[in-house]
């Protein structure tokens, strides 16, 4: 639960903030333009010096979907117990988002695989490589027009026989 | 010409006394990376016993083993670890494929699993299950002794005898769409 004074304080300091509530969770839409200015805003003046997750979704051929990715900041607060979702969309073909790694150290390893995942590049990131997938694979495969079984790189190895090795 | 021989001496062949004495001693390599895993322990442990089969030392060094255990699924960043571990054992060696995911993929038909380690590196004994009893992996390591009986251990190229090579199995991929251009070769990006 978003205290009531938090929200205030986040919408007379940004507009085009969408603000909803589900289940006593708070979700805050917030313009990709301010998704550069909101998050020190978040930890300097509202407190949440917390960030639990950031985390993707991909929004391709579903209903009523506008946007293509929506990025989704789970904050805390571990001094008043609140809790703030934030979500920023993005579309292609300009997939940055401004990285929030150099405000929670913790943002670093959830954007590498939001990057590795999705391929959303975040700006300012220290060392946005792949996390999970080798270094050399190309396609982001958590994105809904990559196929559940790849385009072959699983298979994509030299054969060792036994004159061979 | 009958020869006279004492009561105590036995006439063998020279790679059939290699053999029975490799495949009475085999050092496994244990390449555990799931479930599985848990059950090669439990095969090399007390109440199953493995070492009444000979095998019951496992190393955690290719350098020290001749019998690598793949037990678990493969994803295409572990396979070049599993490749390059199964070229540091030394000849004679052996590989026995433990349970569904590393036989074929198992249920993780994905983009990062390699659908059976036997597509990339030879493999003698095939263990079915999810995952298969200590009883079973029993089962194949006996399987697996009368095979090195069978075929000879003196060099690594025996298995590669012409009855053997016609006996191959054909792994041919189904393309998956959109196809691979010919060559492909995945580019670094970092």
């Amino acid at each position: 639960m978003t205290q009531s004074a938090t929200l205030d304080k986040l919408n007379a300091a940004f507009t085009g903030l969408a603000v909803s509530e589900f289940r006593s969770q708070t979700r805050v839409v917030a313009p990709r333009e301010s998704a550069g200015a909101i998050f020190p805003f978040l930890k300097k003046e509202c407190g949440f010096d917390l960030l639990v997750d950031v985390t993707c979704v991909d929004y391709l051929n579903f209903r009523d979907a506008k946007d293509r990715f929506g990025l989704v900041y789970l904050l805390a607060s571990t001094t008043t117990n609140e809790r703030l979702t934030i979500r920023v969309f993005v579309n292609e073909p300009d997939l940055t988002v401004p990285s929030v790694t150099p405000l929670w150290g913790g943002a670093d390893w959830f954007e590498r695989e939001v990057y590795d995942m999705f391929g959303i590049i975040f700006d300012g990131h220290p060392d946005l490589r792949r996390i999970l997938m080798p270094f050399e694979f190309e396609a982001f495969p958590l994105r809904k027009d990559y196929p559940l079984q790849g385009r072959g790189e699983r298979h994509n190895f030299p054969v060792l026989t036994r004159n061979r090795g | 010409m009958a020869i006279e021989l004492p009561e105590n001496v036995v006439i063998s062949k020279l790679d059939e006394l290699a053999s029975w004495c490799r495949k009475n001693s085999l050092w496994p390599m244990p390449f555990a990376t799931a479930c599985c895993g848990i059950e090669l322990m439990a095969t090399g442990a007390s109440r199953h016993d493995l070492a009444r089969f000979g095998a019951e030392v496992f190393r955690f060094s290719p350098r020290q083993c001749d019998l690598m255990i793949v037990a678990g699924r493969v994803v295409m960043k572990m396979l070049p670890v599993l490749q390059r571990i199964w070229q540091q054992m030394n000849e004679p060696k052996w590989c026995i494929s433990m349970g569904a995911c590393a036989s074929t993929g198992g249920v993780f038909d994905t983009y990062s699993v390699v659908q059976g380690i036997d597509r990339f590196i030879p493999v003698d004994m095939y263990v079915p299950g999810c995952p298969p009893r200590p009883e079973q992996l029993i089962q194949a390591i006996i399987d697996l002794q009368d095979k090195i009986q069978a075929e000879g251990t003196i060099t690594g190229e025996e298995f590669d005898v012409p009855s053997r090579q016609m006996k191959k199995r054909a792994l041919v991929e189904l393309p998956i769409l959109p196809s691979l251009p010919p060559g492909f070769v995945p580019q670094i990006r970092r």
